[in-house]
């Protein structure tokens, strides 16, 4: 066992662990931040997107060791401080850009990944930027839309409802 | 023009909020006191004999509680097939047992023949591997014309790897074999409906738990149907009486099919529970998903068209080769039978139709309903030979179907296939695609494509499809073992907010948004005052849960008569309150209004009432407010539509990238059209995975090729287009309250055909003769039909 101690959505927290804890476990077990998802065994769907040092990584693909020291950001810690959801929280609501919400807290960490890279992405980019993220039920749509809105974007003409 | 609020508005979903901010209890959140993991020892191999299995290692190994193997249940039940076929000949379909572990032979890879309980995943993981399988590998049988044909079975209790021999319908056989003997025109195609693996983000996930005190357990499960999954276990596979029994499924991530079925990793985590008096508690990891969750589709079909010269249609006859996998899963043989085949007349006039279905038992994993379920393989097949007959005859496609659409004024239309079409407007559909698609600029678009150096295609497609399968009574004549109804409890608590406890279940389809949308409007409150409970089968009625684009259609149904008998008795105890009698008590906005007076009271006012019944006339009316209806269908409902899209084809690579699809659905009225385009959305993305990117394959030994998100090619953003959606010209079901048809499963049936006659049309357009390519169509394949073209 080892010791780790890290910043999780701003609460600083120092908990033993494995060598092998994986740090998607470490959040849902360890701290019961269970938002964090396991959708697969092989770091493909990005349903346990997290923030370390405000880079998005898959959770199921690093150490909770790793994570030493860190500032680590989840699903949890996203919504304004008055509790009221964020701006791409409330996009992704606003234009329906989830449906059984398993892959959504990996899908708005990694669109909040986006807007900070790049502030206006094109759909293009946004698709592109998605690669490592797969939904099951809303064929995309609406996620990219919710994301092109959450950026400031224009998108009444993006047909839809 | 939409509404602001009730039927009809887009009200955003309430369940988002949970979704978005980490809050949701998906079955795998769950963390129970004293909670211990179940690992599986599944096999490695396709076809064996289990000649011993040594499990006295893994029993001594550290935090090991319980070890199970095939012999610990060889004395309960198995888990039945929910609909019985009869073959051709009359005989019943064979039906050979399926263990909650196997036990004698494993027969496909992922099967599970023994299960290791312990403190925690990581001993219950090196455990599992301590135990010693000695297991004779046989064969794998996993072609199916090569198992219909072999004298190795699967099951060899049974003796043949043919489940049935069905035949739809039998009578018209004679008469559809001349009819296609006599036409002057036949177009015949074979092809290949790929089998699909469903893919829902969440993978299963099942805790068991005992309370000796009580001799009762709760399983909480990855269900879309807990009633359907307690009924099972009770009556069929444990023995465990019902009221002993509860499940629970909570949010639940995503089914698309897979989660409607009984596993058997849900009856051992209640076996072991019960011995070892903790809660056990299984996740599947996703390789365990692709290997062991129902797969879809796998249809091998030869399918003739007969026509006049002029595009007429005279007949079609299908044969096809189904595959069940190793064993019958709940829905297994009503898929590609009464889902299939009585929708083998499509949009059209045609009069004869002839279907043959052989299931066939293979060393692979259980298939069963998958987004469409059946539907989608009649779509494929149907369109598919309209769209290579048009090009044979030298038709316009579009023009080819309008002349043999049924006609708005013959419903309603008994189909060639035996089912009576209540209502729909095909031309209609048809028109406003057109309108969509701009047909008059597609050769300058294809003009522009093939200056960039590519091939533009433009492929069309009508569907009909089949939902809120029913009715119990013709249902049960036909085979089904269970009734297809479906239930709601409206309770109008005392301070007059509600619970409406339903037998649908949400698994991304919006219930707790839209349901609360129709009762709010009914009884003129407002929807955030109303709250459903689906789920938990100690909470709601019974009802059969959410598959076949049935929950609004049925259980909501079922919710609107619930919900008028509230407004019966609550007008009796205004009346009492009013002083009048109930006949002369008006209902509106919430208000109960003696006619002609300005006395009333609120819905509110009478809630409080029922429940505090003082000075009530209890000989007359009972105190409460809360009613419940069980709703049974009369007839299936028929959404329907006319989907296009444009497809660009790199002759250099085979590569084909969908620029624009259109789907125009008839879907009856719409509740929540955000909710129902976000339908459709899924739909086309699982729709166009299937006709580009997806594909279950295995190989001569009966191993998984496709076993990972590395392996099985999974739409992802950048697969997909923007989608156009309309579903603003819906004609009303005849038959159901709310006058809906089910909207889940369309954009899955509608869109593969488009695309693959899109692509056909593109690989014309280049002077290729290539008629047909089989799903997936993936690069290789298509560049390899253009170099052999």
């Amino acid at each position: 066992m080892a010791s780790v101690a890290m910043v999780v959505n701003g609460k600083s927290i120092t908990r033993e662990v494995e060598g092998r804890t994986l740090l998607v476990d470490f959040l849902r077990d360890d701290l019961r931040l269970t938002g964090t998802h396991v959708g697969c065994d092989t770091s493909q769907c990005g349903a346990c997107v997290v923030h370390v040092n405000g880079q998005s990584v898959k959770a199921c693909a690093m150490f909770a060791i790793e994570a030493d020291g860190a500032e680590v950001a989840t699903i949890e810690g996203q919504a304004n401080k008055d509790g009221s959801l964020n701006v791409i929280q409330q996009a992704f609501q606003d234009h329906h850009g989830l449906q059984c919400g398993f892959c959504t807290p990996g899908m708005v960490m990694t669109a909040a990944a986006l807007l900070k890279e790049n502030p206006k992405p094109t759909e293009a980019e946004v698709r592109s930027y998605l690669e490592g993220n797969i939904c099951r039920c809303t064929g995309y749509h609406n996620i990219v839309k919710a994301i092109m809105a959450a950026s400031g974007q224009d998108v009444t003409a993006i047909a839809a409802e | 023009m939409p509404k602001d609020t009730g039927i009809g508005a887009s009200d955003k979903r309430r369940e988002d909020i949970r979704f978005l901010t980490g809050a949701g209890h998906y079955t795998d959140d769950i963390k129970h006191y004293g909670a211990t993991t179940a690992i599986f020892c599944r096999s490695t191999v396709a076809n064996g004999i289990i000649k011993s299995i040594d499990t006295s290692a893994a029993e001594n190994m550290p935090g090991v509680l319980a070890v199970f193997t095939g012999a610990d249940f060889a004395d309960v039940g198995g888990n039945p097939a929910g609909w019985l076929i009869n073959s051709r000949d009359g005989t019943p379909m064979k039906e050979p047992k399926r263990p909650v572990l196997a036990h004698g032979k494993v027969r496909h890879v992922g099967d599970a023949y023994a299960a290791v309980i312990a403190e925690t995943e990581l001993q219950a993981r090196n455990a599992a591997e301590a135990i010693v399988a000695e297991i004779e590998e046989l064969p794998a049988i996993v072609d199916m014309a090569a198992a219909l044909a072999g004298d190795a079975f699967v099951h060899d209790e049974i003796g043949t790897n043919q489940c049935f021999d069905w035949g739809w319908i039998e009578d018209n056989r004679a008469a559809t074999d001349a009819a296609i003997k006599a036409a002057p025109h036949v177009t015949t195609l074979e092809l290949v409906n790929n089998r699909l693996v469903p893919n829902a983000m969440e993978p299963r996930c099942s805790i068991g738990n005992y309370d000796a005190g009580n001799d009762s357990y709760v399983l909480q499960t990855t269900s879309q149907n807990p009633h359907l999954t307690r009924l099972l276990i009770s009556a069929f596979v444990m023995g465990i009486p019902e009221n002993k029994l509860t499940v629970i499924a909570p949010d639940v991530g995503g089914g698309f099919g897979s989660k409607i079925y009984h596993y058997g990793e849900e009856a051992l985590v209640l076996a072991a529970a019960r011995k070892i008096g903790r809660p056990v508690k299984w996740t599947a990891d996703r390789t365990e998903a692709f290997l062991t969750d129902a797969h879809g589709r796998d249809h091998v079909t030869k399918i003739e068209l007969a026509c006049e010269k002029d595009g007429t249609f005279i007949a079609f006859r299908t044969e096809t080769m189904a595959n069940v996998g190793a064993y019958l899963s709940n829905f297994s043989t009503a898929t590609p039978t009464f889902l299939h085949g009585t929708l083998m007349a499509g949009n059209y006039t045609v009069p004869n139709v002839y279907v043959n279905v052989k299931a066939v038992f293979t060393n692979t994993a259980p298939v069963d309903a998958y987004r469409g379920a059946g539907r989608p393989e009649a779509t494929y097949s149907i369109e598919r030979v309209i769209d290579k007959a048009a090009r044979e005859l030298g038709i316009d496609p579009i023009a080819i179907r309008r002349k043999n659409f049924v006609k708005p004024d013959q419903y309603p239309f008994t189909s060639a296939a035996g089912l009576e079409y209540d209502s729909g407007n095909y031309d209609a559909l048809m028109d406003t695609l057109e309108k969509h698609i701009d047909r008059d600029g597609f050769a300058a678009r294809r003009k522009a494509s093939e200056a960039r150096g590519m091939l533009r295609g433009l492929g069309l497609n009508a569907y009909i499809e089949a939902c809120g399968i029913a009715p119990s009574n013709l249902v049960g004549v036909l085979g089904s073992r269970v009734g297809l109804y479906d239930a709601a409890t409206v309770r109008v608590n005392a301070t007059g907010n509600l619970s409406v406890m339903v037998g649908a279940h949400s698994h991304g389809q919006g219930h707790e948004t839209v349901f609360p949308q129709i009762v709010g409007e009914m009884l003129g409150i407002d929807p955030a005052s109303i709250d459903i409970v689906h789920g938990d089968t100690s909470k709601i009625p019974f009802g059969m849960g959410t598959y076949g684009s049935r929950s609004l259609a049925v259980c909501g149904s079922a919710m609107v008569r619930a919900t008028e008998k509230i407004i019966a008795k609550a007008k009796k105890i205004a009346a009492h309150m009013l002083e009048a009698s109930a006949d002369d008590v008006d209902f509106k906005d919430g208000q109960f209004t003696v006619k002609g007076t300005d006395k009333s009271v609120s819905f509110g006012e009478v809630a409080l009432k029922a429940y505090i019944p003082h000075n009530f006339p209890l000989e007359d009316i009972e105190p409460g407010l809360e009613e419940t209806a069980f709703y049974d269908p009369a007839n299936f409902t028929y959404p329907s539509g006319a989907y296009a899209c444009e497809v660009e084809v790199d002759p250099d690579t085979g590569k084909v990238r969908v620029d624009r699809f259109v789907a125009v659905d008839d879907f009856g009225n719409i509740m929540n059209p955000m909710i129902v385009t976000g339908q459709v959305h899924g739909g086309l993305g699982q729709g166009i995975g299937q006709a580009l990117l997806e594909g279950a394959r295995y190989d001569d030994d009966g191993q998984l090729l496709s076993a990972s998100y590395m392996d099985y090619t999974m739409p992802r953003a950048d697969d997909l287009p923007f989608y156009t959606v309309d579903h603003a010209n819906g004609t009303p079901c005849t038959h159901n309250p709310l006058g809906v048809k089910g909207c889940g499963e369309a954009g899955a049936i509608g869109s593969p055909p488009t695309i693959v006659n899109a692509v056909i049309d593109a690989l014309q357009s280049a002077g290729k003769n290539v008629t047909h390519i089989d799903m997936p169509l993936t690069p290789l394949r298509v560049w390899d039909a253009m170099q052999n073209a």
